[in-house]
């Protein structure tokens, strides 16, 4: 059943990004930075509401003057200032919600992946007790509205001495000093929601928390438009001795308000603890993600840093050697924060396919996906091919399966992710004839499920990060294209033309030779290791 | 003209994440409060008397206590329920004995309650009993209101200000 959901909600979103992807491609793709976009918002929610403050005035009757002023006599400024404060705070609360929706539909929470998610709910509730007191502090009949209800709500746990509500009893009751209050809150609860933020992102490395350029222009220029158009308004100021019939609420963040009205207050409180708490709880949910963590091979690591330079999830570290090699460093494996991955695999200068078999133990490796194993089915799987143009596709668990590829003369080999392939299997495919062709796919481009599989497969093939693919592997027998399991079709017609295409007569001469033999290899990757 | 056509594509999709910031941040409106109505809303707190009224001691008893100990008066903690009842126009509207706050029985009672009412001249009843009387009222305030629609009339109590007030 959830699986059913699940699912459906992935075809949606790989479906609304491919359309996406033809307007915006992958780099502004904005479903691909959402969690830039939430900071994005963020700053500019900063940025106007430091001017905002400096022109609001605290207090019962100023507070809400200050901000008419800045609203009707200094629109072209403060008006403009506040419309985006708000409308940035919106457009927050909208990423957040797509950002956790999408998170989930491709099932990126679970496992050891859960401390990103888990500590997503407290931002959750964050950034919405950042927008309510922002909504307070304005005076106007929302506020009013709000500050009953709100309050009200709160009363009904039995830890306040005195019931809140009666602070807003009568206007003669009403006391500066809770705007006071209310204001220091409205400006502490985002800055702990900056410093939740980055826990949030403690086990994601190299995070992508600014979009790029013109994504960024796009959404200020959208924001700055609409401010102008529809600039953000007060509901007519406070009176305690009426009650506000009708409210504009901002649905984003005040969506759950007329939930009072129909449920007691305990019945919302037990709806909202709970949802919480199953929100929160989802990682742990069956079916388990559990997964056996990358494990170091000491005897074989030199400490070179590229795993950890290449890990997505932080978990590799390197520390003092610790075994009497005569190196500085040993990369060591954070088992919790694993995901299991094998990029790091796929970045270790020892993962050589040419060195004998016996000896296939890479510096770092998964204990259940090994290199080995890969290398045996690769070789298992290359004898079964033939024809001219003999294909062997490296693909990944999360883009297309490998046996939706099931294409004469072709041999398709699934890795936990694209990026665990070190550059050197396609030299030895190559080299050693297993095929006369390799093909390379992994999730779709500027999204990967394990965040850099194409990315850095991308640069080391390109020669831009270690390890290279060598010099000697003649480019026009490599093929690449990347694609989301919605995009089958696309991807058999690129396999087919890639084979057919190495039916073709061989480049002109004086061309790189087609190398065969692997001693020359075995020299190259073990200078390398060393 | 491709290119264009993919500007054209961006702007089609800010337009939409605006229409949506700019629809759904204050409206569709809600009502939170019928328009033809008015509310009183009871908010008070107010402690009842000890359950065991206080007691002069002997100058025996005294004697026998701590010298830091020594109070004239001996004072059980447990307070009496807060009875209170309020009427409109003869038609009960709110009749509760409120219990006494905390573990111990002995913070005050205190009760939030909105009552929405139709607008229009009223005669408004409101009797309280802090005592362990059960005939008659400790406090009782009769009066005429005129309630307008959405008029938010608060029911407070301050012993000191003589017990009930309007605001
Ligand atoms: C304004 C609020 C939020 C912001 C600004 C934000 C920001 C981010 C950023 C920048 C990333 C890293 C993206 C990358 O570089 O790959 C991320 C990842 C993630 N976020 Fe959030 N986030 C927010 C709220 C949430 C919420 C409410 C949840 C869920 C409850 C959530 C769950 C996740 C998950 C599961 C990941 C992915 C971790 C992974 O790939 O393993 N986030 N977020
Ligand atoms: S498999 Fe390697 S790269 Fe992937 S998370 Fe684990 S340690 Fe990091
Ligand atoms: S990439 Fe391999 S050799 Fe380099 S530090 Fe990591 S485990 Fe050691």
């Amino acid at each position: 059943m959830t699986l059913g959901i699940k699912g459906g909600m992935r075809t949606g979103f790989l479906w609304i990004e491919d359309w996406l992807d033809r307007a915006f491609g992958p780099a502004w793709n904005p479903l691909y930075h959402l969690g830039a976009l939430g900071f994005f918002y963020y700053w500019i929610v900063a940025a106007s509401g430091i001017y905002v403050y400096i022109l609001f005035d605290t207090g019962t009757t100023e507070a809400y003057d200050s901000i008419e002023y800045m609203t009707v006599e200094q629109w072209y400024l403060g008006g403009v200032m506040r419309s985006l404060h708000r409308y940035a705070s919106d457009g927050m609360v909208l990423m957040m919600v797509v950002h956790m929706l999408r998170e989930f539909a491709l099932d990126r929470y679970r496992g050891n992946r859960w401390f990103t998610w888990f500590t997503g709910v407290p931002v959750f509730w964050l950034v919405i007790a950042s927008g309510i007191t922002g909504y307070w502090l304005v005076w106007d009949k929302l506020a009013q509205y709000l500050a009953l209800a709100t309050t009200e709500w709160f009363d009904w746990l039995p830890i306040f001495g005195q019931p809140i509500a009666r602070n807003f009893l009568a206007p003669s009751l009403l006391d500066d000093r809770f705007f006071t209050l209310l204001t220091f809150m409205h400006i502490a609860v985002p800055l702990i929601l900056l410093l939740v933020l980055w826990i949030h992102l403690q086990r994601v490395s190299r995070s992508r928390i600014h979009p790029a350029r013109g994504l960024a222009l796009g959404t200020f220029a959208m924001l700055l438009a609409l401010s102008l158009f529809k600039p953000a308004v007060s509901q007519g100021p406070a009176d305690l001795a009426r009650i506000p019939a009708e409210v504009g609420l901002d649905w984003f963040y005040l969506a759950g308000y007329p939930l009072m009205d129909i449920w007691s207050k305990g019945a919302l409180w037990a709806f909202t603890a709970t949802l919480t708490l199953i929100v929160a709880v989802l990682p742990w949910l069956p079916p388990l993600r559990r997964v056996p963590a990358a494990v170091v091979d000491l005897k074989n690591c030199n400490g070179c840093t590229r795993c950890t330079e290449d890990c997505p999830f932080n978990a590799v570290s390197m520390q003092p050697r610790t075994d009497g090699l005569p190196f500085e460093w040993e990369a060591a494996v954070n088992a919790s924060h694993c995901v299991a991955c094998g990029i790091c695999a796929g970045a270790c200068p020892t993962s050589t396919p040419f060195r004998r078999a016996s000896d296939l133990v890479p510096g770092i490796d998964l204990p259940d996906r090994s290199l080995r194993q890969l290398r045996d089915q690769l070789e298992q799987a290359a004898a079964a091919l033939s024809g001219k143009a003999r294909v062997v596709v490296f693909g990944c668990d999360h883009g297309v399966a490998p046996r939706d590829l099931a294409l004469p003369g072709v041999a398709a080999l699934s890795l936990p992710c694209i990026g665990a392939l070190p550059p050197s299997f396609i030299d030895y495919v190559l080299s050693r004839d297993l095929a006369d062709g390799v093909f390379i796919t992994g999730c779709r481009k500027g999204e990967c499920y394990q965040r850099f599989g194409q990315r850095w497969t991308e640069d080391r093939l390109a020669r831009r990060r270690d390890p290279y693919l060598r010099a000697r592997v003649p480019r026009e027998r490599i093929g690449t294209f990347w694609a989301a399991p919605t995009n089958r079709r696309r991807l058999v017609q690129a396999v087919e033309s890639f084979a057919a295409g190495l039916g073709a007569p061989p480049p002109a001469p004086g061309g790189p030779e087609r190398p065969v033999g692997a001693p020359e290899a075995s020299t190259e990757e073990a200078a390398a290791h060393g | 003209m491709a290119r264009a056509l993919r500007y054209l594509g961006q702007a089609a999709v800010y337009l939409l994440i605006a229409i949506l910031l700019g629809i759904f941040s204050d409206s569709p409106a809600y009502l939170a409060f019928p328009r033809d109505q008015a509310l009183i809303k009871l908010s008070l707190v107010h402690s009842a008397q000890r359950k065991v009224p206080c007691r002069k001691l002997s100058a025996e008893e005294l004697a026998e206590l701590a010298p830091n100990m020594r109070k004239p008066m001996s004072c059980s903690r447990e307070r009496l329920p807060l009875w209170l009842e309020v009427r409109l126009d003869d038609r009960l509207l709110f009749s509760k004995s409120l219990p006494p706050a905390g573990l111990s029985k002995d913070g005050p009672a205190r009760v939030y309650h909105r009552i929405p009412v139709a607008p229009g001249r009223h005669s408004l009843s409101l009797k309280m009993r802090d005592s362990a009387r059960t005939e008659g009222y400790d406090y009782q305030l009769d009066m005429e209101v005129e309630l307008e629609a959405l008029q938010n009339l608060v029911v407070d109590f301050r012993p000191e200000s003589g017990g009930f007030i309007l605001r």
